[in-house]
Parts: C-alpha cells; sequence; structure tokens
C-alpha cells in the first residue's frame, strides 16, 4: 500500500469532501497562499478559490462565530484555529455557542462544522503553544472530539467529521504532521466513536490517543521483548467514546494503563479509571494507572519539557507497577 | 418609505402585541410561572418592530436576551414563545431553552442569546452564507449599547467589512450597559460613531419613532441586499423597565424615566396614527382588541400546554 504522510493524509480528506460537498467553507488565518503553517491546507486555495477557502484576520472569536453562522444556514464550515491554545480566545463561540445551540433551540437547528486545529508539546513551543486539551472539550455535552494518530486514521476519521452534522473538534498533533503510514487509494471513511486495537495482547491493556499511541507502541514492542504481552488501544475519539472496546479488553487482561499527553489531573485517563471501575471493577487485579503530562504549564527547556511530557519511560514504569 | 396605512396599523399592533406580551410575561414571572432570567423590553418595542418591518422573512435575524420583541415581529408564534417562558414541550424551544433562547429557523431567527455580542458575528457568517448562495437575502444582528464593549463585536464588524457581508448591525442604544451609563463606558457621544473606524457606514436614529427605525433599517437593508455591504444603525431608546425583574434601579432618577415615558410610541403612536396619517379611531381600537384577544389566545395555550417529559432530557444534543 502507497504511504502518505499525517499532512497528506488530511490534505487529501480535505480535498475529497471539498470535491464531493459544495457547502464546504475553510476558514483561517495564513490558510490560503501560505497552506497553513503546518501545510495542511496547501495548495487548497488554488483548487478552490478564495470563497472556499478564506483567509480570516486574526480574530478566532470572530471567524468561529461566522462559522456557526454559516453552519447554521446550510453550510459546513471547518475553521482552523491555527494552535488549540487559541481556542480559549474562541471559547464563547465553541463552548457556549456551538455546543449548545441545538440543545438551546429543542432541536430546530443544527450546527455542522469541523474546528481544526493541532495541539502538544515536545518542539520547545512553551505553555501558550503546546497544551493539550481534549478533556476540556469532552466535558461540554455537544461537541464531539476527535484525535487521530495515524495518517490512515486522521484522514478516514477528517472525512467522517465532514459527514457528522454536528460541531466536530478535530484535534491533530504537531509532531504528527512528517509521520508516515499506509493510506488506501481507494475511498474509506471511519466512524466517529470507534476506538482501534492497535496492537493485541492478552497481558495488560495500554488505552492511549493521539500522539501518545505512538509511544504506547513502541513500550509494548519494548515489553515484549521482556515477554509480556501488551494490547495498545488508541481511542480515536473521547466524544463518542468507546467504552466497550476498552472494556472487552481489560476483561481480558485485568490491568490497565492509560496514558495521554494531556495533564494527569482531570485528563481522559482520570475518566477511562472511573468509567472501568463502575463496570468491570471486579475484573481488575490491579489499580488502574494513569500516565500524563505534569501538571505544570508547559516549560520551554528541554530537559525540563522532556520530563513533563510522559514518554515510552512512564509508561514502561506504569506498565511495570500495573503487573508486579 | 411607502408605508400605508394598513402598514401602520401593523406597526402600532405589533408593538402594542409585544408590550401585552412583555407585561404578561412580568406577571408570569411574579407568580412562579417563569424561572431564571426575564430582561423585558418594555419601552423598546418600536425599535423591534420598526426594524422587523424593513426585513424579509427570509432574512437572518440574531438577537440577544432582551429579544422578546424582535422575535415577535420577524414572525415568531406568540403562543409558542410564552409557551417556551413556561417550560413546556410546545414552546418553540421544547422548554429547553426559555426566555434568553427563542429561535426559529422558520423565520430567519438564529436565536437570541445570553452571551452579550456573541450573536454578532454569528449573524456575520449567515450573511456570509448568504452572499456565497447568491441570494439577496441579507442578515440583522440586534444587540445593545454595552455590546460594543465586547471584543467580537470589533472582530465581526471587521469581518463583515472585509467581507462586505450583507448584514445590518443594529445597536439599540437604551443609554444603559446593563446597571451602567454607557457615557461612562463610552468615550463617544454616538455609538454609531464607531463604525466608521470599520469602513463602515454609521446612522442614528430616534428609537421611539417606529417610522424612521423603518426607514433607517429600510436604507440599511437595501444597501446590504444589492451588495452594498454593511451598515452599522444606532437606535436611540429607552427601557422603561429595570434590566431586569428585580432591577432597583439606583442607577438613573424617576424624572428621566419619566421623560421617556411621555414619548412611549406604545402610546403616542395611534395619536399619530389618527393626526397625521388619518387613520381612524375606530382602526386604532379594533387594533387594540385584536390584541387583547390574541394575548387571551397566548396566555391559555400556554398554560394548558404540557411539560415536556424526563425522557425529552438527553435528546436534541447532537443532531
Amino acid at each position: 500500500m502507497r504511504e502518505l504522510t499525517y499532512a497528506q493524509a488530511l490534505r487529501e480528506a480535505i480535498t475529497e469532501e471539498m470535491d464531493r460537498d459544495p457547502n464546504i467553507i475553510l476558514l483561517g488565518e495564513d490558510i490560503g497562499v501560505y497552506g497553513g503553517v503546518f501545510k495542511v491546507t496547501e495548495g487548497l486555495l488554488a483548487r478552490y478559490g478564495p470563497e472556499r477557502v478564506r483567509e480570516t484576520p486574526i480574530s478566532e472569536a470572530g471567524f468561529v462565530g461566522a462559522a456557526v453562522g454559516l453552519a447554521m444556514t446550510g453550510k459546513h464550515p471547518m475553521p482552523e484555529l491555527m494552535f488549540m491554545d487559541f481556542a480559549w480566545v474562541a471559547a464563547d463561540q465553541i463552548f457556549n455557542q456551538a455546543a449548545k445551540m441545538r440543545y438551546m433551540s429543542g432541536g430546530r437547528v443544527k450546527v455542522p462544522m469541523v474546528i481544526r486545529t493541532q495541539q502538544g508539546g515536545g518542539r520547545g513551543n512553551a505553555a501558550q503553544h503546546s497544551q493539550s486539551l481534549e478533556s476540556i472539550f469532552t466535558h461540554i455535552p455537544g461537541l464531539k472530539v476527535v484525535l487521530p494518530a495515524t495518517p490512515y486514521d486522521a484522514k478516514g476519521l477528517l472525512k467522517s467529521a465532514f459527514r457528522d452534522e454536528n460541531p466536530v473538534v478535530f484535534v491533530e498533533h504537531k509532531l504528527l504532521y512528517a509521520t508516515r503510514g499506509p493510506v488506501p487509494e481507494e475511498e474509506y471513511t471511519i466512524p466517529l466513536g470507534q476506538a482501534d486495537v492497535k496492537r493485541a495482547g492478552d497481558d495488560v491493556t495500554l488505552v492511549s490517543l493521539s500522539r501518545t499511541v505512538l509511544h504506547a507502541l513502541e513500550a509494548a514492542e519494548a515489553m515484549a521483548q521482556e515477554g509480556i504481552s501488551a494490547e495498545v488501544i488508541d481511542m480515536r475519539c473521547t466524544v463518542p467514546m468507546d467504552l466497550e472496546t476498552i472494556l472487552v479488553s481489560v476483561r481480558k487482561t485485568h490491568r490497565l494503563v492509560v496514558a495521554h499527553e494531556s495533564h494527569r489531573r482531570l485528563g481522559i485517563g482520570a475518566e477511562i479509571a472511573a468509567l472501568v471501575q463502575e463496570h468491570a471493577f471486579d475484573y481488575l487485579d490491579a489499580p488502574i494507572e494513569r500516565v500524563g503530562a505534569m501538571d505544570v504549564p508547559i516549560p520551554y527547556s528541554q530537559p525540563l519539557e522532556s520530563r513533563v511530557l510522559p514518554g515510552v519511560d512512564h509508561i514502561l514504569e506504569a506498565t511495570k507497577r500495573v503487573i508486579a | 418609505m411607502n408605508l400605508d396605512n394598513r402598514d401602520l396599523l401593523q406597526i402600532y399592533r405589533m408593538m402594542l402585541l409585544i408590550r401585552r406580551f412583555e407585561e404578561q410575561c412580568v406577571e408570569f414571572y411574579k407568580s412562579g410561572e417563569i424561572r431564571g432570567s426575564l430582561h423585558p423590553c418594555i419601552g423598546q418595542e418600536a425599535t423591534a418592530v420598526g426594524a422587523c418591518y424593513a426585513l424579509r422573512k427570509d432574512d437572518y435575524m440574531t438577537c440577544t436576551y432582551r429579544g422578546h420583541g424582535q422575535a415577535l415581529a420577524k414572525g415568531l408564534d406568540p403562543s409558542e414563545a410564552m409557551a417556551e417562558l413556561l417550560g413546556r414541550r410546545t414552546g418553540c424551544s421544547k422548554g429547553k431553552g426559555g426566555s434568553m433562547h427563542f429561535t426559529d429557523p422558520n423565520i430567519g431567527l438564529l436565536g437570541e442569546n445570553a452571551i452579550v455580542g456573541a450573536g454578532v458575528p454569528i449573524a456575520v457568517g449567515a450573511a456570509l452564507s448568504a452572499q456565497l448562495d447568491r441570494t439577496d437575502r441579507v442578515s440583522i444582528t440586534f444587540f445593545g449599547d454595552g455590546a460594543v464593549n465586547q471584543g467580537v463585536f470589533a472582530e465581526a464588524l471587521n469581518l463583515a467589512a472585509v467581507w462586505n457581508a450583507p448584514v445590518v448591525f443594529f445597536c439599540e442604544n437604551n443609554l444603559y450597559s446593563e446597571m451602567t451609563p454607557i457615557g461612562e463606558m463610552v468615550k463617544l457621544e454616538q455609538l454609531a460613531d464607531r463604525a466608521a473606524g470599520f469602513g463602515i457606514p454609521g446612522v442614528t436614529v430616534d428609537g421611539y419613532d417606529p417610522v424612521a427605525v423603518y426607514g433607517a433599517t429600510l436604507a440599511a437593508v437595501d444597501r446590504a441586499r444589492s451588495g452594498g455591504g454593511p451598515t452599522f444603525v444606532e437606535a436611540m431608546t429607552y427601557r422603561l423597565v429595570g434590566h431586569m425583574i428585580g432591577d432597583t434601579e439606583p442607577y438613573r432618577t424617576q424624572e428621566e424615566v419619566a421623560e421617556w415615558r411621555a414619548r412611549d410610541p406604545v402610546h403616542t403612536f395611534p395619536q399619530r396614527l389618527i393626526e397625521e396619517f388619518g387613520v381612524s379611531q375606530a382602526e386604532v381600537e379594533a387594533a387594540q382588541a385584536e390584541v387583547e384577544d390574541h394575548m387571551a389566545e397566548v396566555v391559555r395555550f400556554a398554560l394548558e400546554s404540557p411539560w415536556p417529559s424526563a425522557a425529552e432530557i438527553a435528546e436534541d444534543i447532537f443532531a
């Protein structure tokens, strides 16, 4: 099968969907001539023109708000937040408007839109350009939240996000854009809310998402050398959440580690741990371990940042604790 | 402007309906039938009716938590609106939104909004939608004087200007940013002057004259419809009651309220209809009787409507 980068896979998804649906409108800062700071939208302005690939002023609240208005009147906008951290600037339009409009109207309107953004650290971008905020979006009812880890998932999930009639927060990772992976030539979609067993195993379950899935896979490979069989589950979406796939695995392995790059405190790991003990307490042979970023703003200096963000070693240490 | 007597009577009838509707809301609030937040637009009916009379049913609109008047003037069924306020299943949002979230896509109403200024960019997005569809639909957004100090207001005006979006920014300047004089919060005499900074024309109109409001709005609407872009319309108005129920109003004098009350268009317009436009006393009285009958039906419908069931709680989150 051919290989594409994560960025190429995303661009292919956007292109296919824009060809399919003329109502898809892209809005964002520097997404046209420049092609986006991670080059995901490169070439789209030339292909679709300035009406559908719409450069915006640096006004996240304004253009996300405009996207809500577009969505409520028959369009399917894709506002792009250059960095996830800028979501706070547009917070009212995301959390109070997009997420609640359908409910507040008793189902009389819908707000189909894809808020595309990227998050995560590891590049020395410091505290305002490195956050992982999926828990915040997961907490607010009315938003769907997608975090692909591979080029294959990125394409299939983004295509599904465009076919969803609700606000979908599509969260990429800045250190995944150059990663490569198999992406078939033929069209496919991946349903939202379906976790993926990225590696099968029997001794311990590693649940993860976004770039941390790659760490979990590396950790599983290292464990295999020591005779430990780890199952790696990529959540892919936090809303809707595929709890069943996690429960099936935990009932088999009896041990669970949840790893993510967002802060450990109230991260997705806390929710998974709570849900698993509610639904599969009797199957657990060890306390659930959570791996996440330290609860500090993401620091700039390399030795500090690499200590704050979770890596393969943290997952291995946590796994040893649940297996001991 | 081409308003004939039928139009003028309709404007009067709608102003009176809104007044009666809001007075009924206050009564229901005091009796406990309406809960939560209630921000009556009593005193501001002429801006709502004059402006909405310049719109088509298919034009888009956003408004604020003081938006009952605009919603009704745009065409929201008063019975559905009152049922919503009473939390009933027959309400325009099935009882899930209440006073601050009237929404009706059939009349282009994209929502009142409980966040000051938040409806402004949404209206710009709707205007962009109309522009992309090559229709001559326009979008209007109502907001108060206080909203001009929100960041998103500035962002939205700029977006509309650079996109040449067919939108009318309608500022109801009732002199108070909630419970604080707007003059203490803005350095400009007229808020319409702010539009110039965005490259948008701004006009100020007497918000207590529904005919003048209609004329100013129609000019802005025509401009937007014909591809001329956005306009800022500031209507000088006044709420004759508090910001919300329970407002003790220490920020203004009784004399000031009395001065505006003397000009209350709901009370003064009938005389003007008769003297200036030659409408008959009988026609005015017939309009008044119609409104009373209609409101009786609105109240009956709302009170007799069923409550939503617990099974509906988790419905309408996702499409």
